[in-house]
């Protein structure tokens, strides 16, 4: 089967600063990947690089056997099967929470507005926040605006969803909101690739976790062994510190 | 100010801040008093009201200040700023375009037209038909009236949606694009609908500016039915050797920019509470 991503020898630089040294990763169709590690390692740069929000200096990156790297790769039509939720969630403020998961569907897929419409109900509801469709962002808590931002990629039926730090810009008491949202996403067999900090997430959700460091992945396998038993010094430190930031 | 009673320093600080407080405020209304009492002595009431306020030339002004004049005004001005408003887009989007050659005619435009008067503008427009043989602005007298505040509000027109659209939050556009969408429907689906709210209140000023501008179509050359009130009070004020028509016109100007401006300034703030 082909795998949902596949990255190689992905190299990332920003001007002189050389993000990422060399990623190879795989995630198979149905897996939940997440990548953790100190910021600034270059996780949140790796996940751009699967839809290209950042092009990538050197390396090939497949979307489900598509060579997304090939610069004549139709760009638009392969980010159409890959959602993405943003930390600063970024709906669109001028929009209701309905307009927002509506409009991709109407200008992209070209749906009927009362088919987008369907689907856009639909996908608030699932996310728990059908109550607010005729709110603006502004109006909604954050961890409401992130529930709207997952339906949004929800209603394009992606094939795959990547996450960039879904919960780092919530007040603590909104995180489990999203976190469950994505939980049931994942165990409805949805292909995840999730930059996070939530290591009880990781833990308990991801098939694997990804520990990256320095822009390189130190270590890649199940969450028993990465965050239960790591092999490497780095990852153990960096694990104490976020488990235990009190020491 | 501290209302808290300040310990005086012994030997010294004869007049606590308060008491100096009141003394400079005491100075500032007797300067006051002094200038408006040295006005009214001095000033020829009598001939100042007659030059500039005399009621039966002010009347002679209407009803054509407003059936012709300020109608003709607003003429040039909307058109004007229809035009300003679709160039200044063009120009905005050339200016932040990945084109290299985009962004350097966009800015050249914008240098020029902001650099010289527009007084200028109207002056070369009136030579346009000799530059371009067999060429005439369509529209006549108005259309050569909106052209140039055309020409001209774009330039401004243009920086101000630049930094509109620029204000826009990257996460915006890279929201759009994941979604899907391409570069040109993300900005018109995402990123102008948000820039024109950024952009009310400095466009309504831009509005305003307009509208004081279109007083250099004196310079046309215009007269009879095109005549804006600029035109209009000063033709009325030499045939009667008076400035009250020009006050007149001023007046009618004012009943326009003054609620536009505050107009502006309410937006302003509308926009700094959030939507």
């Amino acid at each position: 089967m082909t795998p949902a991503i596949e990255i190689k020898g992905l190299h990332k630089y920003f001007g002189a600063n050389e993000v990422l040294k060399g990623i190879d990763i795989t995630v198979e169709a149905g897996q939940v990947v997440c990548v953790v590690g100190p910021s600034g390692s270059g996780k949140s740069t790796l996940l751009r690089c699967v839809n290209l929000l950042e092009e990538p200096t050197e390396g090939t990156v497949h979307v489900e056997g598509i060579e997304v790297t090939d610069p004549d790769a139709d760009i638009d039509s392969v980010r159409r099967r890959i959602g993405m939720v943003f930390q600063q969630f970024n709906l669109f403020p001028h929009m209701t929470a309905l307009q927002n998961v509506m409009i991709s569907q109407r200008r992209v897929l070209k749906r009927s507005s009362k088919e987008a419409e369907i689907v856009a109900r639909d996908n608030l509801n699932k996310v728990g926040v059908s109550d607010k469709c005729d709110a603006y962002p502004s109006q909604l808590s954050g961890g409401q605006q992130q529930r709207v931002a997952i339906a949004r990629a929800l209603a394009m039926d992606p094939d795959l969803m990547l996450f960039d730090e879904p919960t780092s810009a919530l007040d603590p008491e909104l995180v489990g909101d999203v976190l469950a949202v994505m939980r049931k996403l994942a165990e409805e067999g949805m292909t995840m690739l999730v930059v996070t900090h939530e290591m009880g997430f990781a833990r308990e959700v991801a098939d694997r976790v990804v520990f990256m460091d320095g822009g390189v992945i130190v270590e890649d396998g199940p969450p028993a062994q990465v965050i239960g038993d790591p092999q490497h010094e780095r990852t153990r430190s960096f694990l104490k510190r976020v488990l235990h930031p009190e020491g | 100010m501290s209302d808290q009673p300040v310990a005086a320093a012994p030997g010294r600080a004869r007049l606590s801040p308060r008491k100096k407080q009141k003394i400079t405020r005491g100075t500032q209304y007797v300067v006051l008093g002094v200038v408006l009492g040295a006005l009214l002595l001095y000033v020829d009431w009598a001939s100042l009201s007659q030059n500039f306020a005399k009621g039966d030339v002010a009347e002679k002004a209407l009803p054509e200040l407003f059936t012709i004049a300020l109608r003709n005004t607003l003429i040039y001005t909307i058109g004007g700023f229809v035009l300003a408003f679709v160039l200044g887009l063009i120009f905005a989007l050339m200016r932040i375009s990945p084109v290299r050659p985009y962004r350097w005619i966009a800015t050249i435009y914008i240098e020029i037209f902001r650099g010289l008067p527009a007084l200028l503008i109207f002056l070369l427009i009136t030579f346009l038909p000799l530059a371009l043989p067999g060429f005439e602005v369509p529209g006549g007298t108005y259309g050569q009236g909106i052209l140039g505040l055309g020409l001209v509000g774009a330039a401004y027109q243009a920086e101000v949606f630049r930094a509109g659209l620029q204000a826009v939050p990257k996460g915006q556009t890279e929201a759009a694009r994941s979604l899907g969408m391409s570069a040109a429907r993300a900005q018109f689906t995402v990123v102008i609908p948000q820039a024109i709210r950024i952009v009310i209140p400095p466009t309504t000023n831009q509005f305003v500016s307009l509208l004081k501008d279109s007083s250099l179509v004196l310079f046309l050359g215009v007269s009879g039915q095109y005549v804006e009130l600029a035109k209009f009070g000063n033709d009325l004020a030499s045939q009667y050797a008076n400035a009250t028509p020009i006050m007149v016109a001023g007046l009618t100007y004012l009943i326009v920019t003054v609620p536009l401006g505050y107009l502006a300034t309410r937006l302003e703030k509308r926009k700094g509470s959030g939507r």
